[in-house]
């Protein structure tokens, strides 16, 4: 290929982004579309493509069929899972988790959300904002998705009218301030034209924003996480135990927030005991600095007692340390949650267990409203509830940070994922 | 107390997807008792190990690398795996397809195209079993294929070794599930969200030595099915099949029997990646065990496959 330059190559940003929609909004279309026009199908996955869609006696090749992994799902022309999608341009390299769109699938939005830098809403130009789409806006604010981009799709069957887009940008707007959405643009395209998909659209000369790729490509995600707070959960204790490194004993995790440099004064939490960083390791080399989210090995100047789901934050911080914690869960699993019920509990590095003490009221994820008569909460409810933990947890809320504000819910029978928890 | 950062923290995608596959593998240290890594001495159970390598530094890998030997091996992958197993100081097991063959408990296919792929997985669930692993850490990659587009990190697998897709357990955020019943065990999947070009990319940076096969090199190749195979023993040929030299290499490296090769003069890690990014076919592409079916990657999955 021209102009090919490795060192190019391996400098490019990493961007996690979430689809969520229904069959007819045209998702499938929009993937096909960013996979097909960046060049990121291959002629052996076109091929297929092209024959299961002729078996299947369509007269196009249909482009959903890319994304439809397991065989039930093909049969059955659904998505029920998340799947997860790659490509990459010269400026970045891209994951899509594609979910979903329908209220039976909230926890697979939730699923696909929990890791996303940014979201893209579709709305079929011809309905505007429905409830689905409040129910996806409603997701990616909870789940604190840094950017949303609500593409207003299908421009084309309204005849690539401005008053259209400019219309539903307007229902969008009133309906989104009453949620907490850092960053939203908004964009009129047509995915199966390509209409400021790739390329930018001749049909719509009134719009001067970017199309969807060059957006993608270029929206500021360095400081989507949390660099204030200084926050290592320790994940696992490395003691070589061999006689070249005889006395050696390295923290090792993944930098959950903040910026750490060798040198500085640390506490272990929840025991409160108090070091000095000697040195940030990384496969033989030592940093001069580590942050979010780097993989790497603490080592400390003192030799105190740490192990796995301790939290090293810098001196003066105050993370939450606490038994009772308030948070917002999605519930997963068929079985009920259950009121006074006892549940592992995952947090960062951390495992206990827990008793949910109380249920506040259940979130409507398509009106935003609280009802606090019905507490029953099932797979796909989302639900404010509290519970005590066995351990003092350190956790900060979610809104501050995704990485030390979550944990999941495990069910000590079957051992499945049960819940999905955001702090407040 | 935010304070504004004062300049741009960035990591490469390379060190992103690095730093997520170094988190998972040391879950999987904490999480389990006794894991094992799958190593096939291809390119993604090289950068696996390579992985586990520096995520434990300056410790060795706490966990064994195992190889699940079909018999069918290149020559030269056997050669890599010894020299690259003393390199990164790993301990390797090796249990054999042969064996299973021999104790009854498969079957060699017969006929031109018999391959030894399939029967692989009786192998490693009786490993598995043997050796009372409770996490089998594999190098499979989501982008491969689109059954694998579906897997998670850490994937749940039943007593009887096998993967229920339409049952698996939510994934959220980096909190990883790995509970189990007495019996059952986990697939982990450390490299999950590279791509292909990503594994290139890495090797390249880090410089990572690979085995031969993976560069141009003049072959006895048999054209079956419009798949390059490598002449081998392994290999019943038909009256009318002939061989001739082609200068080929492997973009994946499985049995003799099913692997395909591709023409190719890519002799250096550079020329490989510019090959790779202006490639029109997927690297499984050629490999004749996905053509069986358009859900045979599935099936095999769910029969507890790698």
């Amino acid at each position: 290929m021209e102009g090919f330059s490795s060192t190019g190559y391996l400098d490019m940003e990493l961007l996690r982004f979430t689809t969520a929609g229904s069959v007819d909004d045209g998702k499938s279309t929009l993937i096909g579309r960013l996979l097909y026009d960046s060049k990121s199908i291959f002629d052996d996955q076109y091929d297929a493509v092209k024959a299961s869609s002729e078996k299947r006696g369509e007269e196009y090749v249909n482009l959903a069929l890319l994304t439809d992994g397991l065989r039930a799902e093909r049969e059955q022309g659904i998505t029920i899972d998340v799947a997860y999608r790659y490509f990459a341009t010269p400026k970045r390299k891209f994951i899509i988790a594609d979910t979903p769109g329908h209220i039976q699938y909230t926890r697979n939005m939730v699923t696909g959300a929990s890791t996303a830098n940014l979201a893209i809403i579709l709305i079929d130009a011809r309905n505007g904002v429905v409830e689905q789409t409040c129910r996806h806006a409603i997701i990616a604010s909870l789940l604190r998705i840094p950017h949303v981009v609500v593409c207003i799709n299908k421009m084309d069957l309204v005849d690539y009218r401005e008053e259209v887009f400019l219309q539903i940008k307007g229902a969008f707007e009133q309906f989104a301030v009453q949620l907490d959405l850092p960053d939203v643009r908004f964009l009129p395209i047509s995915a199966l034209h390509g209409d400021n998909v790739v390329e930018p659209s001749t049909n719509m000369d009134w719009f001067e924003g970017t199309p969807l790729l060059s957006l993608l490509e270029s929206i500021e995600i360095s400081s989507d996480l949390n660099h204030a707070d200084t926050r290592f959960p320790v994940q696992y204790v490395i003691r070589p135990q061999s006689t070249e490194h005889h006395d050696y004993r390295g923290y090792a995790g993944r930098i959950a927030g903040g910026t750490f440099v060798p040198g500085s004064a640390v506490k272990v939490l929840p025991s409160g005991q108090t070091s000095t960083i000697k040195s940030i390791d990384f496969y033989g080399d030592s940093l001069e600095e580590a942050y979010p989210p780097m993989s790497v090995t603490f080592t400390l100047e003192d030799d105190i007692d740490i192990s796995r789901g301790d939290m090293i934050v810098g001196e003066n911080e105050t993370p939450n340390v606490s038994q009772d914690v308030e948070l917002m869960v999605c519930w997963l699993s068929e079985k009920p949650l259950a009121l006074n019920g006892k549940y592992a509990l995952r947090h960062t590095t951390k495992d206990v267990r827990c008793v949910i003490k109380e249920i506040r009221y259940k979130l409507n994820i398509s009106t935003l409203e609280k009802r606090y008569d019905d507490k029953s909460v099932n797979m796909n409810d989302i639900a404010c509830i509290t519970l005590r933990v066995t351990k003092p947890l350190v956790f900060d809320s979610y809104h501050r940070n995704r990485a030390t504000g979550s944990l999941i819910l495990i069910d000590e029978g079957t051992h499945n994922t049960v819940g999905a928890g955001m702090i407040l | 107390m935010t304070q504004t950062p004062t300049k741009p923290f960035r990591l490469t995608h390379l060190k992103e997807l690095e730093s997520e596959s170094i988190y998972v593998l040391r879950e999987v240290a904490a999480q389990f008792e006794r894991p094992a890594l799958l190593f096939s001495g291809g390119k993604d159970s090289i950068i696996l190990s390579y992985l586990a390598r520096k995520a434990f530094a300056p410790a060795k890998i706490p966990f064994p690398l195992l190889h699940i030997d079909t018999g069918h091996n290149f020559p030269e992958t056997i050669t890599y795996r010894d020299w690259w197993v003393e390199h990164i100081e790993a301990n390797l097991l090796v249990r054999y397809v042969q064996d299973s063959i021999d104790a009854g408990r498969v079957v060699e296919e017969k006929g031109y195209n018999a391959s030894r792929n399939v029967l692989q997985t009786v192998t490693l669930l009786d490993a598995i079993e043997e050796l009372k692993l409770d996490a089998a850490i594999g190098g499979g990659r989501r982008d491969e294929e689109k059954a694998r587009a579906k897997e998670r990190f850490f994937s749940h697998r039943d007593e009887f070794g096998q993967w229920d897709p339409k049952n698996q357990r939510p994934e959220l955020w980096n909190l990883f599930n790995g509970k189990k019943h007495i019996g059952e065990h986990f697939r982990v999947f450390p490299i999950s969200n590279w791509t292909e070009m990503d594994v290139w990319q890495y090797l390249y940076q880090e410089q990572v030595e690979l085995p031969s096969l993976y560069f141009t090199h003049q072959r006895e190749i048999l054209e079956r099915d419009s798949v390059l195979l490598a002449k081998s023993d392994y290999i019943p040929m038909r009256p009318t099949e002939t061989t001739r030299p082609m200068q080929v290499r492997f973009r994946t490296i499985g049995d003799m029997t099913c692997t395909g090769a591709v023409l190719s003069p890519a002799s250096t890690m550079e020329e490989i990646i510019q090959e790779v990014a202006a490639s029109r076919v997927t690297e499984r592409g050629t490999r004749a065990d996905d053509k069986r079916s358009e859900a045979a990657m599935e099936d095999r999955k769910k029969e507890g496959y790698f």
